[in-house]
């Protein structure tokens, strides 16, 4: 199992797209740790900066339907190879946030309300979050004091995460 | 409670579930390209699990980058090649007879009414033209497809879109999916399939369907779907007539796939076209819709005809009707990409080649081209793109590069014009 804690980047934007997320150009690339440099380098996003802002978080917090568009798995390997595993939106597009548990990886999904609450504590500040894995829940903390915020995931999904992904799960059961 | 054709589909491919609401379905086909294959083959070989679940079933081409334009995607497309011979798949479209994945592949006869198809390709959701569940994936789905020979979704929930009335002269299915997608939102068909019916879609040709369904995914949607008729087994017939003792026997057939009267529909979008205008898009996202009307005179840099959208030789058709004696204005360049060898064969032997290059068009080869700027064609910092593609993403055509979605008249109209222009077919 992957590991599912660190310091949290805040992208406070709907519709954050695959081409955002890894832009085309780098798609000739095969292997992942290649495209390491150019995660979210094409996010239309004032005062961004991939280089900087990327660098030693693990966890990404934003808003509505991330991942949307390509189908490509660059996305979260481009997470990934970043050190980043799990992605906390309002919604995700449908294969990008499958493409994430089948890489063994989390997209949690949480209530506009919730999502809006960790922007307005937490965006700003250097906010550690923990997945808690049995447990159902994500721990936030920005110095003092701790918040536990419970999400729901499908059984097959939690699965996919706690076995590594799919295509060992599918190579034992099919 | 009748069902969707989608839950049809479903129904007759489960072979499991392992937990509620997760269907793992058989394959009937799997797609594959040199962009998004390649990683799920070396991860296979580095398993030790280098076999494939039928050669049959699996169709390969390179047309992202084609010919290769480096020594990266010359080594994508080795892995591809090299792979697809040891496996012994058949289907495979090298160089020189390949073309656009969703244009080649409907061509050539591989979908069919009732099927399941996946692809590591967003835009697979074009195959449902033909009444088939077509989902794009990623490469974790993709490698264990050509392992195994299935892949796992959550039950679709439908929307159906009737398309009413009758379209005006010089409007087209781009027009409809553009206005469409502006009506459901990027995100308002995610998780779900969307179903095109109702008597405009009854009176479109396969390539118009195939325009709608390859745009599904821009609203979010895992899969388009037509029902299939007529129309359908008349496109297959060359590939179907050892199969069915007339064409009236394999429409029976396939009638099996269309939703029953009392299906369930998360939601109903009746659209009558009759006042549709020819649309386009105005900013990154393709929700982002107005009629050209109201974008007429936005500065443009190239035009760009081809893709799995719009490349197809009734795109190219109404195109040349555009440009035929006219001249691509000074202002801009242009470029055109038949979508398949035999688009380009067909577009030669009717004068369109001829009528795209008088007019001053660069004609390439068949390929994805300019659509996702990682091959030719990109965009300059700052430069517009009038193009017949499915995306307008920021950056999509090349980094600070923006695009407007219409269809190949309008693109036509707006080379000559040299800005974003109505085409004269549209008589408003």
């Amino acid at each position: 199992m992957k590991s599912f804690n660190g310091k949290a980047l805040f992208l406070d934007r709907n519709d954050i797209n695959t081409d955002e997320i890894i832009p085309a150009r780098y798609l000739t690339e095969i292997t992942k740790e290649a495209l390491k440099p150019y995660l979210l380098e094409d996010l239309s996003l004032p005062g961004f900066d991939s280089r900087e802002d990327v660098a030693g978080k693990a966890v990404i917090v934003t808003r509505e339907n991330f991942g949307c568009g390509s189908s490509r798995e660059h996305a979260p390997w481009a997470l990934e190879v970043n050190g980043i595993n799990v992605v906390i939106a309002e919604s995700f597009a449908r294969i990008f946030r499958q493409n994430m548990y089948n890489c063994g990886m989390f997209a949690i999904e949480l209530p506009k309300e919730t999502i809006a609450h960790l922007f307005d504590k937490y965006a700003g500040k250097e906010t550690q979050i923990t997945v808690d894995v049995d447990g159902n829940k994500i721990i936030l903390s920005a110095g003092e004091g701790t918040e536990e915020i419970p999400f729901s995931v499908g059984g097959f999904d939690k699965t996919l995460v706690v076995e590594g992904g799919w295509v060992g799960y599918a190579d034992k059961n099919y | 409670m009748g069902k969707t054709l989608a839950e049809k589909i479903f129904d007759a491919h489960r072979v499991d579930m392992p937990f509620p609401d997760t269907h793992v379905l058989k394959l009937d086909r799997v797609f594959c390209h040199e962009i998004t294959t390649p990683i799920a083959i070396t991860d296979l070989m580095a398993r030790g699990l280098d076999r494939v679940f039928d050669p049959e079933k699996i169709k390969v081409v390179i047309d992202h980058v084609t010919p290769a334009k480096d020594s990266k995607t010359a080594e994508q497309g080795k892995i591809l090649r090299d792979w697809a011979r040891r496996q012994d798949i058949k289907d495979f479209f090298d160089i020189g007879r390949n073309g656009v994945c969703h244009a080649i592949f409907p061509e050539k006869g591989f979908v069919r009414p009732g099927f399941t198809v996946i692809m590591g390709d967003s835009h697979t959701c074009t195959h449902g033209a033909f009444g088939a569940f077509a989902a794009g994936v990623g490469t974790t789905d993709l490698e264990v497809g050509i392992l195994k020979g299935v892949c796992a979704f959550h039950f679709p929930k439908t929307i159906k879109v009737v398309l009413e009335g009758t379209m005006r002269e010089g409007v087209y299915a781009k027009d409809v999916i553009l206005h469409v997608i502006q009506q459901l939102t990027v995100n308002g068909a995610t998780n779900m399939v969307i179903e095109f019916t109702g008597p405009v879609v009854d009176a479109m040709s396969m390539e118009a369907r195939m325009t709608l369904c390859n745009m599904a995914i821009e609203a979010g949607g895992t899969s388009g779907v037509c029902y299939p008729d007529m129309t359908t087994v008349e496109y297959l017939w060359d590939f179907i007539k050892e199969e069915y003792p007339s064409k009236e026997a394999a429409l029976e057939d396939y009638s099996q796939w269309v939703s029953d009267e009392d299906a369930e529909y998360e939601k109903v979008l009746k659209i009558d076209v009759s006042d549709l205008e020819p649309m386009v898009t105005f900013g990154y996202k393709p929700d982002q819709v107005k009629p050209v009307r109201e974008m007429e005179g936005e500065k443009l840099d190239q035009i760009y005809i081809g893709s799995c959208t719009n490349g197809r030789i009734e795109d190219l058709r109404v195109a040349a009707q555009v440009l035929k004696g006219q001249k691509v204005s000074d202002d801009v360049r242009a470029i055109v990409s038949p979508a398949t060898p035999n688009v380009y064969k067909q577009a030669l032997k009717e004068g369109i080649i001829e009528i795209f290059q008088d007019a001053g068009f660069c004609v390439t080869n068949p390929t994805c081209g300019a659509c996702l700027g990682m091959s030719n064609g990109v965009l300059a910092e700052g430069e517009v793109c009038a193009s017949t593609t499915n995306r307008n993403f920021n950056g999509r055509m090349g980094k600070g590069g923006m695009v407007h979605l219409m269809s190949p008249a309008t693109a036509a109209a707006s080379a000559i014009a040299g800005k974003i222009a109505n085409s004269p077919l549209y008589k408003g």
